[in-house]
């Protein structure tokens, strides 16, 4: 009789043991879609890194408030990597073995953009980048697994050529940090505008080291050569030291500046009382856009966080509505479903309708052009147009050489 | 008139030239008094330059609308950050100045994390811009220059705070006292002077100038995250540059560098992150402990070694590094995937902790700067892999060749100096090659780093890489130690414990400390290629300072004093990094209270508790 009841209780827990498995399993499958989203949510970045988790934290609640995506929940879990590329990948590795995701998304440092895109196209994972410029993402570096919403350094420089060219400025000056980024902005700035105006010649290049501008002697090192107009990539504390320090030693007085991302509300709010008048920047002019789909995507990020969007903001809530247009398209969480469908896709965003092409895995989002402008002691953008990404992209041709296996 | 052109031009550059040296004085003096009377290496002057800046920022904010307002706020934000060094000197530095050197390092370190996260909280992550200085806010003309005022008020600033503390120095019983102990500590405390007192004021003064520096540069730039950072190191280096202790070495060092960097960019725009490094790489040889400063002589205490000699393992050790091998040779068996990622981590970075340790404790020979030979190894096997489309074996036999060619080179210059001296020559070589990873695009792939350096096929699966990570590390660490008990060994630690003796009983001393420093490098470079296999990519962020810095916290963290303690410091670290993300934002902030709690509790680190529990000594 004790044996018959061991028996019994073995049974019975090996019964109750078979149930949890199979509700676990079946839970698996109704659970929650789970984003990997990675960051550098602490240190320096965070100022452009927290309205970003505000936007993509918006769009999740508003898709789970509708029912999620097909059926199930959506669901994202963060990882903060500092600002290392080796921490990226360590939480990526994380993510991906411990926390089962179904994607990766996120980063904003270009170094950390390309190295966890990598990473995807190694362990055949998607991985929607949102926020990283450098055009090595999609070009020279893309790979079949990563996509890039963010409008790229080659595409925001191209707007502001654009621009330039219309200038009778024929001296030019750059100014730009030191890495990659800087590196690849001028570039693709000089290339663009000499292709338009073959008369333009570039006379000074100044290079300070990133976050270590010493900006007085910079400042004067570029007057001396007395250029009629100035392409500015500095940004963040650079910039703000850049900017007293030229107003302070009169660089900017009649001459044309072109500046890249200096309209976006995270580097032209700090500037306050300092905020340089008639720049032709690229930006996020968030007052003024008068767009509906903007417009609800303004109200609602207000009430929900009591703050006003910035740039970074529109990207995290794009990125999430990119990968529920995907979930949509693809029908499962397949990694090869979902890569065949994040080609082509197309989606409504708060700066309006964008695709992402098959040919290189870049979105068309665009951003805004314009010149800023000091309202009550604040920076603003004016006289600004919206700037499709798909007109700032090279043919076809190009952009086949210039990515490897396309 | 060409003529006049150039020479209104020099004399311009040459303000905002010095417009910069005053800042930079301001800060790099208040560390040269700090560790020149209580040796600490202060890493957390960066943290009081960044919260100064903060605090005037509030201030100014309240009070900053007339020109005495503003002095107000920026004068009160330095005393306000004076009193905040009084409190960290005074609650924590205080309890461990008996610990053994370098380990007050570790305590700032942890300062450093929660100020960062604190001033997070506090301020919020957006960069604040205060406004000009009424009063200061527009520029006169010089030669046709537009030149600001405030950059001549600062430069009148920087004049007075030397003045000033030319006659605290010289003219004040307080300052009289400062100098003696700058010179002979032991002395000082000989003739009944109270020790506690004087650290106490020379911390406060140091972290008022720090402060003071912060606040001086709210009409210049933004307030933001990344100043303490990007300050500590140009800090450190104006510091050795001038001599240690010296406070008219800083000046003249602040000068000296700003005024080269106020030109270079005009003739060499893209080296200037170089240039600085290079500078105080060619001052340290030609002049070894800096332009002003005495050279290092020896005190009791620093020829007093406070550990007993190192002894072979007994059999309780013995049984402690089997259990350690068994684990490590288990454990991807029974934990999850990610486990045995993390486990190659931590093998990896014990390797690179125990290469340091047995620099540092082994030889005696501090270096701020070991992340270069863990770099090179890094870069070495993934530059191979990108240039040369080698595959994974012998790229990572390129590794240690890369490290140890890199330590042969730096390491001759080195090993020539001591103490603080050779630890920032070790960061100034460091840097320099991080600087050239960083800018050199071409070669290195820049800031956009080396991609696709995954293993080969036969270890892509995460479990054989981990095997394969485990037993090369293992078995390097082991060698390691194993050095230490040969005769060359000996020798080593004879020469640490007396440089003097060893010579004078016909050892070549530099020689010993040029090899180890070699084979210590060719270990770091080990590791560094495993670390690149580990990640598929290279980022110049190895070469960085903040991966010497992670080298140190985990030898101190894990103790000094025993060989154990590098890789159980690599275990802790690595584990509360990876975890305390899973939690909180915040993660900064806990580990730097975690790191300040154990440095009060255990000044030994955590091999300390094991010896404590044991009531003996593990080896």
């Amino acid at each position: 009789m004790p044996r018959m009841n061991v028996r019994y209780y073995f049974s019975a827990l090996f019964g109750a043991l078979l149930a949890t498995l199979t509700f676990a399993s079946a839970n698996a499958q109704q659970g929650p879609i789970r984003v990997g989203e990675i960051n550098s949510y602490t240190g320096p970045l965070a100022a452009f890194t927290v309205p970003y988790r505000n936007g993509w934290q918006l769009a999740i609640e508003e898709i789970n408030a509708k029912g999620g995506v097909l059926g199930r929940p959506l669901e994202v879990i963060s990882r903060d990597d500092g600002g290392k590329p080796a921490n990226a990948i360590k939480f990526a590795e994380e993510l991906l073995r411990r926390e089962n995701v179904d994607l990766l998304a996120g980063t904003f440092l270009s170094n950390i953009g390309l190295a966890v895109a990598d990473f995807a196209n190694r362990n055949k994972t998607l991985f929607v980048a949102s926020e990283p410029l450098s055009d090595a993402v999609v070009w020279s570096k893309g790979n079949p697994y990563t996509f890039r919403l963010r409008p790229s350094t080659y595409m925001q420089a191209a707007m502001l050529a654009e621009e330039a060219a219309k200038l009778p400025a024929k001296r030019w000056a750059t100014i730009a940090p030191n890495y990659e980024y800087g590196q690849s902005a001028v570039k693709a700035f000089k290339e663009v505008l000499k292709a338009r105006r073959p008369d333009v010649e570039f006379v000074e290049e100044q290079w300070p080291a990133l976050f270590k501008i010493d900006a007085g002697a910079t400042v004067q090192a570029i007057a001396r050569a007395k250029p009629e107009a100035i392409f500015n990539v500095t940004f963040s504390i650079d910039l703000a030291k850049f900017v007293r320090e030229g107003q302070l030693r009169g660089l900017f007085k009649d001459r044309e500046v072109a500046s890249l991302l200096t309209g976006e509300p995270e580097y032209l709010d700090t500037l306050k009382g300092e905020t340089p008048e008639g720049w032709i920047v690229t930006g996020y002019p968030w007052q003024a856009i008068k767009a509906p789909a903007h417009r609800a995507f303004l109200d609602a990020y207000q009430s929900r966080f009591d703050d006003y969007p910035r740039a970074g903001s529109i990207v995290g809530y794009s990125t999430i509505l990119t990968i529920a247009a995907m979930l949509e398209k693809a029908g499962s969480t397949d990694t090869d479903a979902m890569v065949a469908a994040m080609k082509g896709l197309e989606l409504d965003t708060p700066f309006g309708p964008i695709t992402y092409r098959s040919l290189d895995h870049q979105s068309t989002m665009g951003a805004y052009v314009g010149r800023t402008a000091k309202v009550d002691g604040r920076g603003v953008m004016v006289d600004f147009r919206y700037a499709n990404g798909a007109d700032y992209l090279p043919d076809d041709a190009t952009v086949r050489k210039l990515r490897p296996g396309s | 008139m060409a003529l006049e052109d150039f020479v209104s031009f020099i004399v311009a550059q040459a303000i905002a030239g010095l417009a910069s040296a005053a800042s930079l004085f301001l800060i790099a003096v208040g560390l040269s008094i700090v560790f020149g009377v209580t040796r600490v290496v202060n890493f957390a002057h960066g943290s009081l330059y960044m919260l100064g800046a903060y605090i005037a920022y509030s201030l100014v904010v309240v009070m900053g609308d007339s020109f005495l307002g503003y002095l107000l706020a920026l004068l009160l934000a330095a005393v306000a950050v004076g009193v905040i060094g009084g409190v960290i000197e005074s609650a924590l530095l205080r309890r461990i100045y008996h610990a053994p050197e370098l380990f007050q390092l570790l305590a700032t370190f942890g300062v450093v994390l929660v100020v960062q996260d604190l001033t997070r909280t506090i301020w919020g992550p957006d960069d604040l811009f205060a406004p000009r200085m009424p009063g200061l806010d527009g520029a006169i003309e010089i030669l046709g220059y537009a030149i600001p005022t405030y950059d001549l008020f600062l430069i009148g600033v920087a004049f007075a705070v030397l003045g000033g503390l030319w006659l605290l120095f010289r003219k004040t019983r307080f300052g009289v006292l400062l100098r003696a102990a700058t010179e002979d500590r032991q002395m000082v405390a000989a003739l009944g002077i109270d020790q506690r007192w004087l650290f106490t004021a020379a911390f406060v003064l140091g972290s008022a100038l720090a402060g003071l520096g912060g606040a001086l540069q709210m009409p210049r730039q933004a307030a933001s995250l990344s100043m303490d950072l990007s300050i500590i190191v140009d800090a450190f280096v104006v510091v050795v540059i001038g001599g240690m202790g010296s406070i008219a070495g800083a000046f003249i060092a602040a000068v000296l560098i700003s005024e080269l960097l106020a030109f270079g960019l005009v003739i060499f725009p893209q080296i200037t992150l170089v240039l600085i490094f290079l500078v105080m790489a060619v001052t340290l040889v030609l002049k070894p402990s800096g332009l002003f400063g005495k050279p290092e002589f020896l005190t009791a205490e620093d020829v007093r070694n406070p550990d007993p000699p190192l002894q072979p393992s007994g059999p309780m050790a013995r049984t402690g590094w089997r259990l350690l091998l068994a684990a490590g040779l288990v454990a991807p068996l029974v934990l999850g995937e990610f486990s045995t990622v993390i486990l190659t981590e931590i093998a990896i970075l014990a390797l690179f902790a125990a290469s340091l340790h047995f620099l540092i404790w082994g030889g005696g020979l501090i270096t701020f700067g070991h992340a270069a030979y863990f770099g090179l190894g890094a870069y070495g096997a993934g530059l191979a892999v990108f240039h040369l489309s080698v595959g994974m074996a012998p790229a990572l036999l390129l590794a240690p060749i890369a490290g140890a060619l890199g330590a042969l080179l730096f390491g001759w210059f080195c090993v020539r100096l001591t103490g603080i001296y050779m630890a920032m020559l070790t960061l100034a070589f460091a840097q320099i090659a991080w600087s050239i990873a960083f800018q050199w695009i071409e070669f290195t792939g820049g800031d956009n780093g080396i991609l696709g350096v995954w293993p080969s096929a036969w270890a892509a699966d995460a479990t054989v890489f981990y095997y394969l990570a485990f037993s090369v590390c293992a078995a390097m660490i082991w060698a390691l130690r194993h050095v230490l008990f040969s005769p060359f060994g000996y020798t080593l630690r004879g020469i640490r414990d007396s440089a003097l003796r060893s010579a004078a009983i016909g050892v070549d001393v530099t020689r010993h400390r040029w090899l180890a420093f070699t084979l210590a490098g060719a270990a770091a470079g080990v590791s560094g290629g495993f670390f690149a296999f580990a990640k598929g990519s290279v980022f110049p962020e190895v070469l960085f300072v903040s991966t010497s810095v992670d080298g140190l916290v985990m030898v101190l963290l894990g103790g000094m004093q025993s060989l154990a303690g590098p890789i159980l410091g690599a275990i802790v670290y690595t584990e509360i990094q990876t975890e305390l993300n899973r939690l909180t934002d915040l993660w900064q902030l806990v580990l730097g209270v975690f790191i300040v709690v154990l440095v009060v509790i255990l000044p030994r680190g955590l091999v300390g508790l094991s010896a404590l529990l044991l009531g003996r000594r593990v080896s």
